[in-house]
């Protein structure tokens, strides 16, 4: 199949956008992410596909390159962390107003403000419920391996270009420095300039003799017709709730305490399952792989199951665990627990937090 | 046969509106220099032939809608990121012709970063820069090119360059950077500077055709008849006599040599 190879989160995301086919990757360093451009740097992906790599002066330049060559039909990707992602904020709603393709990585880190640069969950309601301005949704990629960061880059321009919306995927500063063993799918050619043409009839590449002239904006002044775009957007989203929900149900067959967990989080309870079951608790995981779209009727049919409390557990104060009690509300008991501001949680602490809220509670 | 039949026949024919502006009103007010800049910039794509390989960026302010009446591929940028916008586009289409068109504000102020940046990096694109030294989309505010005294709707009582600081020559620093091949200053307001303007926005899109090292920048330096509050015929005048003394007329690098 493809190539085995030891590498971090952060350089396997940037060797899988290679592979993917991308045109182009603007961005600006920041830790911890500032791998994604070292390596595409070093790899010189210009000579190997053609792939333009580009540091731009700040993330709001490198979002809006992104923003002008997605509109141009390129298959274009960025990444940054917390801060620099919240500085992109403008550009994606942007992007998603235009209904333009791209994938952009956050790999989180501790907020608010400058925060830290050790990892973190806390941006998940930026990333779920808007970020930028307007009613916007992207679809949201969780790894929760090194493998999962070259999976989902690959995954993201597809589901990126079939629904012309922006893809985040969200890792954080432990999915992104670890080093694991990833197996590297086969590369995809970029696609030639007239399959673009041929196959993008709404990008700018310049206007054809005979075809009408494209415009990419995010404008306009009539409020009536603003209103029907949305309406247009928002079905565009209720689509992709019906058909893009991926999630993971591990030890789940018979559990009765089930921890609700993506990224990193979820390596860590799966840990803490290992240890509830060795103590004789029937824990299971819900691994969220897309936050949205969320799987609440999945999270719904395993509550009917019999499970009597579910465990958010994410490093923030309380994000995801949200979604979750709108997804089981009066099903079962859920709770929240998580280190944050740059802490990661250890298996004992979260099993601990299963027993003392949940079971005990 | 009508007399405006007899008239109108091809071989009578003197001068012709360019294919490349729509037929849409201009949301311009009248006496404004946009419509006079949007039709050069027209004229020379259409004679230059570059109509199916070019790709326009419009900004936000009084341009936004830049769009709706050049006839081309076109994409909207957020406000100040038109340089980016368009250094996106030309990086993945080095082949194609990427143009910007952007007032002070967004050019000067909000996006002075993505400005310095695209012409320092040297960004093989035309920016096209329209300075009427105020915010005329949203009523009048004082824009980064307000003159020192100069009155605005944040500066009711002139612009007093010790608070607000002094207006900001960005054609001057920026044809200090090495990125930038072709410097000009123009202005659209009398039949001789329209015609020295499309010469000069002709050259950058030459340049950029041919492939020259570097970004070519146009500042059009244009009246606001309507934020200033005068007549269009007196605004002109008062360009003459305020702002070509702080922004002089004519070229400040060509072919990437300073020649004042």
């Amino acid at each position: 199949m493809g190539e085995l190879k030891l590498m971090k989160g952060n350089e396997a995301l940037a060797e899988a956008a290679i592979r993917a086919g991308a045109d182009a990757y603007f961005g600006y360093p920041i830790t911890p992410q500032s791998e994604v451009i070292e390596y595409l740097m070093a790899e010189k992906p210009h000579e190997r596909t053609g792939m333009v790599v580009l540091q731009a002066e700040s993330e709001v330049a490198a979002i809006n390159m992104v923003y002008g060559a997605a509109g141009a039909g390129k298959k274009v990707i960025t990444s940054s962390s917390s801060p620099g992602i919240s500085l992109k904020q403008e550009g994606i709603s942007y992007i998603a107003g235009a209904e333009l393709p791209c994938v952009y990585a956050n790999v989180v880190r501790g907020g608010p403000g400058l925060g830290t640069i050790q990892p973190s969950q806390a941006d998940y309601f930026q990333s779920t419920k808007g970020g930028g301005h307007g009613d916007y949704k992207q679809i949201v990629l969780a790894p929760a391996s090194v493998q999962e960061m070259a999976d989902f880059v690959k995954d993201g321009f597809e589901l990126a270009f079939k629904y012309r919306m922006p893809v985040l995927i969200l890792s954080d500063g432990v999915i992104g420095q670890m080093m694991e063993k990833v197996d590297l799918f086969d590369p995809i050619p970029r696609l030639t300039d007239e399959e673009i043409v041929a196959k993008y009839p709404w990008a700018t590449t310049g206007k054809k003799n005979g075809t009408e002239r494209r415009i990419i904006t995010s404008l306009d002044l009539d409020s009536l017709k603003m209103e029907e775009h949305n309406k247009h957007l928002q079905a565009k989203y209720r689509e992709v709730e019906a058909n893009e929900v991926r999630y993971e149900l591990i030890n789940c067959e018979d559990a009765e305490y089930v921890f609700v967990a993506y990224g990193s989080s979820a390596r860590i309870a799966q840990k803490a399952t290992e240890l509830a079951r060795k103590k004789g608790i029937k824990a299971g995981i819900f691994r969220l792989i897309t936050l949205f779209p969320f799987p609440t009727k999945q999270m719904q049919d395993l509550c009917k199951k019999g499970v009597k409390g579910f465990l958010a557990v994410e490093m923030s104060a309380g994000q995801m665990v949200e979604d979750v009690r709108l997804s089981v509300s009066g099903c079962a008991k859920v709770e929240h627990f998580g280190r944050f501001g740059g802490i990661v949680h250890t298996p004992e602490e979260v099993l601990r937090a299963m027993e003392q809220k949940i079971i005990g509670g | 046969m009508s007399m405006f039949e007899e008239i109108v026949k091809p071989e009578n024919l003197v001068y012709e509106k360019t294919r490349l502006m729509t037929d849409k009103a201009l949301s311009y007010c009248p006496g404004c220099g946009h419509g006079t800049a949007h039709r050069l910039i027209m004229e020379v794509i259409e004679e230059l032939g570059m109509e199916e390989s070019t790709i326009g960026v419009a900004p936000v302010g009084c341009s936004v809608l830049a769009y709706e009446f050049m006839n081309i591929d076109m994409t909207q940028a957020a406000h100040g990121r038109a340089p980016a916008v368009a250094t996106g586009i030309k990086r993945v289409w080095p082949n194609k012709i990427v143009f910007t068109y952007q007032g002070d504000g967004d050019l000067a102020a909000i996006g002075t970063a993505e400005t310095i940046h695209a012409c320092n990096r040297g960004e093989k694109i035309v920016i096209i820069f329209i300075n009427n030294g105020i915010y005329g989309m949203t009523g009048g505010q004082m824009a980064p090119t307000t003159l020192p005294g100069m009155k605005s709707s944040t500066s009711p009582y002139g612009r007093d360059v010790e608070m607000m600081g002094n207006p900001l020559k960005i054609t001057e620093l920026i044809a200090q950077l090495p990125g930038t091949y072709f410097v000009t200053r123009q202005a659209v307001h009398t039949p001789a500077a329209v015609r020295k303007a499309k010469k000069a926005i002709r050259k950058a899109f030459e340049n950029q055709r041919d492939n020259k090292p570097g970004l070519s920048f146009v500042e059009v330096v244009s009246n606001c008849n309507s934020g200033w509050k005068m007549t269009p015929n007196d605004s002109n005048k008062w360009m003459e006599d305020n702002m070509f003394p702080y922004y002089p007329m004519g070229d400040i690098k060509v072919d990437g040599q300073l020649v004042k």
